[in-house]
């Protein structure tokens, strides 16, 4: 039950924090609309997924991640710059291959948002998941062996998600 | 001002988007393409949208769940491409120097 409640709190938030981006209102009768549509929906869906029971909150996590979403964005921003000089540069010079790395999160959810994390910097690409292994496209492979490969890709993510999902 | 910063940023933005299809054109197989195409977009989507921030703050809120939208779906669809393209065996470029998914495969298939 404990962890029926949990989803219920994250998907009422989640709900209610993407209503009020969307009015983009605080007028009372906007608030009260969302708080009302919020509860039903997180009430009525909560049994369908259990993605939201696996973050938890406390101070610490919110701090981790600010921490994450600040890495993110310099690491997006890196590997972008670094996709479009190789694709503007005269002749491409690339090493891709699929390489295997080892996480440490053990929620589902935390494994989702690593993969996405991953996906999502240009670079390096999930093509599949098995286990605790991740196999990554990498347009320049850097280091073929899992530990190397995960201290070059998955490192600096999973040190605040670990903090995040567990 | 204002007007000048948000085209400016809308600017670098399309100048990410044009490098994501020119290394659709460029790249030498399917999942380079991928790499290029579906992801060198996503900081020039970003970048349009704040861009778009800076012209109207008060449509800030929208945007900003634009992000989070385009951040959440973009990784998944490209994974779904990659996954589909080995599945099928598209072959792989020459350049490609390891495949451990395919020897993982292998292994898999030989026990």
């Amino acid at each position: 039950m404990v962890s029926k409640a949990r989803v219920v709190i994250n998907l009422w938030v989640t709900l209610l924090a993407i209503w009020l981006l969307a009015n983009a209102s605080l007028d009372s009768q906007v608030v009260l609309t969302g708080v009302l549509l919020a509860t039903l929906l997180s009430l009525g869906l909560a049994g369908f997924s259990s993605a939201y029971a696996e973050v938890r909150l406390s101070p610490q996590v919110l701090v981790h991640y600010v921490l994450y979403l600040l890495v993110f964005s310099a690491e997006l921003l890196r590997a972008n710059l670094n996709v479009a000089r190789l694709v503007f540069s005269p002749r491409i010079d690339i090493h891709p291959g699929i390489v295997e790395i080892k996480t440490k999160l053990k929620s589902r959810t935390g494994r989702m948002v690593l993969a996405n994390s991953i996906t999502l910097t240009p670079g390096t690409l999930v093509v599949d998941i098995d286990g605790d292994s991740l196999f990554v496209h990498w347009i320049d492979v850097q280091s073929d062996d899992p530990q190397g490969a995960t201290r070059a890709i998955a490192a600096r993510f999973e040190k605040h998600l670990s903090v995040i999902y567990g | 001002m204002t007007e000048l910063i948000g085209s400016l940023v809308i600017l670098a933005g399309s100048v990410f988007l044009f490098a994501a299809g020119l290394g659709v054109l460029r790249m030498p197989d399917s999942y380079n393409r991928i790499q290029t195409g579906t992801k060198a977009s996503t900081l020039g989507t970003i970048l349009v949208l704040l861009g778009l921030c800076v012209y109207h703050p008060a449509w800030t809120g929208k945007l900003l769940l634009l992000v989070f939208f385009v951040l959440l779906t973009n990784p998944v669809s490209s994974h779904a491409l990659a996954r589909a393209s080995h599945a099928r065996r598209i072959p792989r470029s020459d350049k490609t120097v390891i495949d451990r998914l395919e020897e993982a495969e292998n292994r898999a298939g030989d026990a």
